[in-house]
């Protein structure tokens, strides 16, 4: 579903370059969930935002569902692979309703039957339709972020691309929004590329994941490996020795 | 125990709103002496109220009461002015979460840590500047030349807040409130910054209180630990044994966290019991209140 090769990301110019992500390969299954771990500045967002389209400027190549990402991809390309963001307070307008929020997708995308849909959707995500009518300062964490996995899903995308979805929430609403991203994964058969730096939400949602650091990915292992702590690269073992607290 | 150094007895926090009184903080009380006291709760369950009602840092529309706060014997409700002032970054001092937000932009990181000795009198002259790369060395800074020189821009978040650390530290508080000060730094780090802090609190027989929101931090860095829900401690227990707490909510929030080790297809979430509100307090070595 996903392939990456030789994914290469470039910030700045002459002497205040820096290489972002270097060599970065990997492939993901259809329907498989595949986590992107590692430090804070080790590239992992990058690589999302290369992927939706945030970012680009990039060398290498990149497939998503069998269609090759150019550098200026057709809109239609960005209907099956949508992104959740870390912050719901940050990543939704303050000053639209959570109808026009959903909305806004589906104008951009020529999609008609609008008011069916964002009903549909609020139903998947869990949130009663009377929702529609309320603004982020009217929601809670949680709510607000069931609204931005809303945005994301309401144009039916094959693939999810989540950067820390949960990072911005209490635990209790962690698993509130985890649980509600496995059911939608296994419901709606869609493929997972989740970044996070917390090892243990990786394994809840993931079968296999890549540590990467300094732009480079170091290793790529199942998850029952990082469960046994029996990673390969000793920079991935140190990780998960810190994250087990 | 020893002799306590913070004594705090039915601490209420209400902030006035539009519909009038809000309440933050319900009949807290706890003591602390020279050790690490975790609070844990999760967002607006008034654990950071706690720790700005003790410096007295909360604004004005906010309504403090207590039967008892107390630092060394002193009211902290009835100083004012001067006298607050002194106990402020000398005796009590707080880390804040986030060294990008907490230090001074526009003045390089050594000169604000040594304010506090100048603003406290606690050293004059050159032994200003000894003094503050004797205290950056000691949070492990290895060219502390270098970081006393940079703005804390030119700091990654781990060196900022071992910065902030440092500036807590050089006054030689007795208490040091510490408000999540690992959570916006990369697991790697949260682990040396917390070891730091660690050995400094321990080796200068200080009073820690560690506020987060994370419960296995607490857990193995703290001493005691007060779970927080709804502004009130609904339960009080030894750090160790927090994996065997008892109050509902407690084995909540444990549970609702996705483990590495433990693979479960779903996780359970946290059923909030309208009781908890106004509910029993369990304490550690008491019977599980009826």
């Amino acid at each position: 579903m996903i392939a990456v090769e030789e994914l290469g990301v470039r910030f700045g110019q002459d002497r205040d370059a820096v290489q972002a992500v270097e060599g970065v390969s990997f492939r993901v299954a259809e329907g498989e969930s595949f986590g992107l771990v590692g430090e804070s500045g080790c590239g992992k967002s990058t690589v999302l935002r290369v992927l939706c389209g945030l970012q680009r400027e990039w060398r290498g190549r990149v497939e998503i569902a069998g269609a090759a990402l150019s550098r200026r991809p057709p809109r239609g390309f960005f209907r099956g692979v949508q992104m959740v963001f870390q912050d719901p307070y940050g990543s939704l307008h303050p000053r639209f309703t959570v109808d026009a929020t959903l909305a806004e997708p589906l104008a951009i995308h020529g999609l008609g039957d609008r008011r069916r849909r964002v009903e549909r959707v609020l139903e998947a995500v869990g949130l009663d339709p009377a929702f529609r009518y309320r603004f982020p300062h009217q929601l809670s964490g949680g709510q607000r972020q069931r609204v931005a996995v809303a945005r994301a899903l309401i144009l039916e995308p094959r693939v999810l691309l989540l950067d820390e979805p949960t990072s911005a929430l209490d635990v209790s609403v962690q698993a509130e929004i985890l649980n509600l991203l496995s059911t939608l994964r296994s419901e709606r058969g869609l493929t997972f590329l989740l970044v996070s730096h917390d090892l243990a939400v990786v394994s809840h949602l993931c079968s296999r994941l890549a540590v990467m650091r300094a732009g480079r990915l170091v290793e790529q292992l199942p998850v029952e490996t990082l469960r046994s702590g029996a990673a390969a690269e000793p920079y991935s073992r140190e990780l998960i020795e810190a994250s087990r607290g | 125990m020893s002799a306590p150094l913070l004594e705090v007895e039915g601490l209420d926090v209400a902030f006035a709103g539009p519909r009038g009184l809000v309440p933050a903080v319900r009949g807290v009380s706890f003591t602390l002496g020279r050790e690490k006291l975790g609070i844990v709760g999760e967002s607006g369950s008034g654990k950071s109220t706690i720790g700005r009602a003790v410096l007295r840092l909360l604004p004005e529309t906010a309504r403090v009461s207590a039967q008892i706060l107390a630092f060394e014997g002193e009211d902290l409700l009835a100083l004012q002015g001067r006298a607050l002032r002194r106990l402020r970054g000398r005796r009590i001092t707080m880390v804040m979460q986030d060294p990008r937000f907490s230090l001074n932009p526009v003045m390089p990181v050594g000169e604000q840590i040594a304010e506090t000795l100048r603003v406290h009198r606690v050293a004059r002259g050159a032994a200003v500047r000894a003094k503050v790369l004797e205290i950056l060395e000691a949070v492990q800074i290895r060219d502390p030349e270098r970081v006393y020189r940079a703005y804390p821009h030119e700091l990654s978040g781990g060196m900022g807040q071992r910065a902030m650390i440092a500036m807590m530290l050089i006054a030689d508080p007795a208490l040091l409130i510490a408000d999540e000060p690992t959570s916006a730094l990369d697991v790697t780090v949260r682990r040396q910054v917390l070891a730091i802090l660690d050995d400094l609190v321990s080796r200068r027989g200080m009073g820690l209180i560690l506020i987060s929101h994370d419960l296995n931090l607490v857990a193995s860095f703290c001493d005691r630990v007060l779970i927080l829900y709804a502004g009130r401690v609904v339960e009080e227990i030894r750090a160790r044994d927090l994996q065997h707490c008892r109050h509902p909510y407690s084995r909540g929030l444990l549970a609702s966290l996705p483990r590495l080790e433990r693979p479960s297809a779903s996780l359970p979430t946290l059923q909030r019991d309208p009781d908890w509100l106004n509910g029993p307090v369990y304490r550690f070595g008491e019977e599980v209140p009826a």
